[in-house]
């Protein structure tokens, strides 16, 4: 699509603003940003201070009074909680997270390449009908499918085990990968890829070694996005895991009905299986809305 | 899904197309990814209305019968859960993708100026975007929405206001507004790019002209933004629709049914109840519903796409 962001940080926008809505922008972003800030500062907290009123959220270090006589907003730090989680056994579940989203990505990565570079470059009939028919199986709701998918996977005996996570995460980023990949090969100057067939390279060595290394950076951003909504994903986890397999929203779960009166080591429980998705997510901002939008805003 | 056909459209062939590659190579390419998803996507939705027609209990597994539209009569003349979700499912999805546009809206007009820490605060908008469903229910549910110790219930008692049971009183206004926090961040997204690809010279002018901010809003952004705003609202709406995190962790659909949306409903009907022939026949109705929904938007994609 022809919209494209015009300029770089810097310049995009109108002229430097007024100053009221700077003050404005800071002031609604930093209300929006609290409840970010205040999970993280909890996490950082004893229990006893974690549900102190009026709300704390500034660092302290070094002082030690009871936390109702600290100054104003700010708490004494601890990092209590997180070892109370991690000796909780979190590792397990973090470390099955990272196999689920690893490993989809990869098959992701393997089915949508070719697939994404042949519909980039026209080279099936119908290639709209197939990039539409992707985003069509991308807008079933999984509630439409649950019901066979959890037969079928309990007959391959795959029930609470990670396959499963892996089969359905794959299918789940399978289709936006297509689209941003193609949008990104669609950028790829048509001489390139002419005169590599000229020199009578075969397909995948073109793919390979001439049109991925040209979109590292699209590359990258494609596996961020899936490995964002894989690593968040909740309901095929409830519905297919239960402790062998499961992944982090799993502990959260399971946190929740054993101790979920005790905030500050779910804060930092929480704080802990955001963590991975929001750096990403800051590292690849730029790229978020080509990923959301499917391609189609750039 | 049933595949969406559309009109084909003239393309222009690109030069290097045909003299080398062939169909046939195209069609290896795609194969495996095509299959892919027809097996792990189409497949189990056809078994999903085979299902739906069954008398089918995983409670009672050796007594399984053909019960025709029965599941689906049931649904509709006898389930007392089945519209109140509908109900609660239209309100949710369509409140929260209104109201995360006008949100949106506001934030991206907010990043769309200079000044110090732009960044910054671009960065802090579109984190709530990024937070695990799962950690954003419950830190709302715990730490902000609780009656006793939440921050908004202490700023609301600050100004003189009662103490609210959000979750227990108004539990759908509640989700929807963790739901509006999560996907207002996505709309600022596409929408900021919408506002990026407005040229200056054209608000400049405008201004030049004499015109007020709130008309140069109304009557030049707004109908530039009018096709990233469909886009946003229609992809909003397909996530939104799907909603389930958010009230798994905080009401459980409750109290009663008061927060219960259709993926919920099915989630309780297929794993506590058991009932397969049930939770198959609600779950193609909602994807019936999606794909009207759903027609909708790839005209508007395939709008946009065509463009490049």
């Amino acid at each position: 699509m022809a919209i494209r962001a015009v300029a770089r940080s810097a310049g995009p926008g109108i002229e430097r603003a007024p100053i009221g809505i700077a003050v404005a922008a800071w002031v609604i972003a930093l209300i929006g940003f609290f409840p970010v800030l205040y999970l993280v500062a909890t996490s950082l907290k004893t229990e006893a201070a974690a549900v102190v009123l009026p709300p704390t959220f500034i660092p302290l270090p070094g002082i030690n009074l009871a936390p109702t006589d600290m100054p104003p907003f700010t708490f004494a730090p601890t990092f209590e909680q997180y070892q109370t989680i991690l000796d909780r056994g979190f590792g397990p579940f973090f470390g099955r997270s990272l196999v689920a989203v690893i490993s989809s990505s990869i098959v992701v990565l393997i089915l949508a390449v070719p697939c994404a570079y042949a519909l980039a470059f026209r080279m099936v009939e119908g290639w709209q009908d197939t990039l539409f028919f992707f985003i069509s199986t991308k807008f079933l709701p999984p509630v439409g499918i649950i019901v066979p998918i959890y037969i079928i996977i309990n007959n391959l005996q795959l029930l609470d085990n990670i396959a499963a996570l892996l089969i359905m995460y794959t299918a789940m980023n399978l289709p936006i990968a297509i689209w941003m990949l193609r949008s990104f090969f669609e950028e790829i100057p048509p001489d390139v890829i002419q005169a590599a067939e000229v020199d009578g390279a075969n397909v995948m060595t073109l793919i390979t070694r001439i049109i991925l290394p040209m979109v590292t950076p699209g590359l990258t951003a494609t596996m961020f996005i899936g490995a964002i909504f894989a690593w968040n994903e909740f309901f095929f986890a409830v519905s297919l895991t239960a402790t062998k397999a499961a992944t982090v929203p799993m502990f959260m779960i399971g946190f929740v009905t054993s101790e979920g009166l005790f905030w500050a080591k779910l804060a930092a429980a929480g704080t802990m299986a955001m963590l991975p998705v929001v750096i990403a997510g800051w590292v690849a901002q730029r790229q978020l809305v080509r990923g959301l939008s499917l391609g189609a805003v750039k | 899904m049933a595949t969406m056909t559309l009109a084909r459209r003239r393309v222009p062939a690109l030069p290097f197309v045909g003299a080398l590659s062939n169909w046939s190579t195209g069609k290896t390419l795609i194969a495996p990814a095509v299959i892919y998803a027809i097996i792990v996507t189409q497949l189990p939705f056809v078994v999903t209305v085979w299902y739906s027609l069954l008398r089918w209990n995983l409670l009672r597994p050796d007594n399984v019968q053909f019960a025709g539209l029965d599941n689906y009569l049931f649904v509709i003349t006898a389930d007392p859960v089945f519209f109140p979700a509908l109900i609660n499912t239209l309100i949710l999805t369509v409140g929260s993708v209104v109201a995360a546009l006008v949100f949106g809206m506001l934030f991206a007009e907010l990043v769309n100026h200079r000044y110090p820490g732009r960044g910054v605060v671009r960065t802090m908008f579109i984190t709530p975007f990024l937070i695990m469903p799962v950690v954003s229910a419950l830190t709302w549910k715990n730490m902000m929405l609780n009656p006793v110790f939440g921050v908004v219930d202490y700023l609301m008692q600050l100004v003189g206001l009662p103490a609210v049971d959000w979750l227990a009183q108004f539990p759908l206004v509640a989700i929807a507004g963790i739901v509006v926090w999560r996907w207002a961040p996505f709309m600022m997204l596409i929408l900021l790019a919408g506002m990026q690809s407005l040229s200056d010279e054209i608000r400049e002018a405008a201004r030049m002209d004499g015109i007020s901010g709130i008309q140069e809003f109304r009557f030049i952004v707004l109908p530039h933004l009018s096709r990233f705003i469909q886009l946003g609202s229609l992809l909003g709406s397909v996530y939104i629709v799907q909603e389930f995190d958010s009230i798994y962790m905080t009401t459980q659909g409750g109290p009663g049914t008061s927060s219960t949306n259709l993926p919920f409903l099915i989630y309780q009907v297929a794993f506590a109840k058991k009932d397969v022939g049930e939770a198959s026949a609600v779950g193609v109705m909602v994807v019936i519903l999606t794909i009207i929904a759903t027609r909708y938007l790839l005209r508007i994609l395939s709008r946009l796409s065509e463009e490049a």
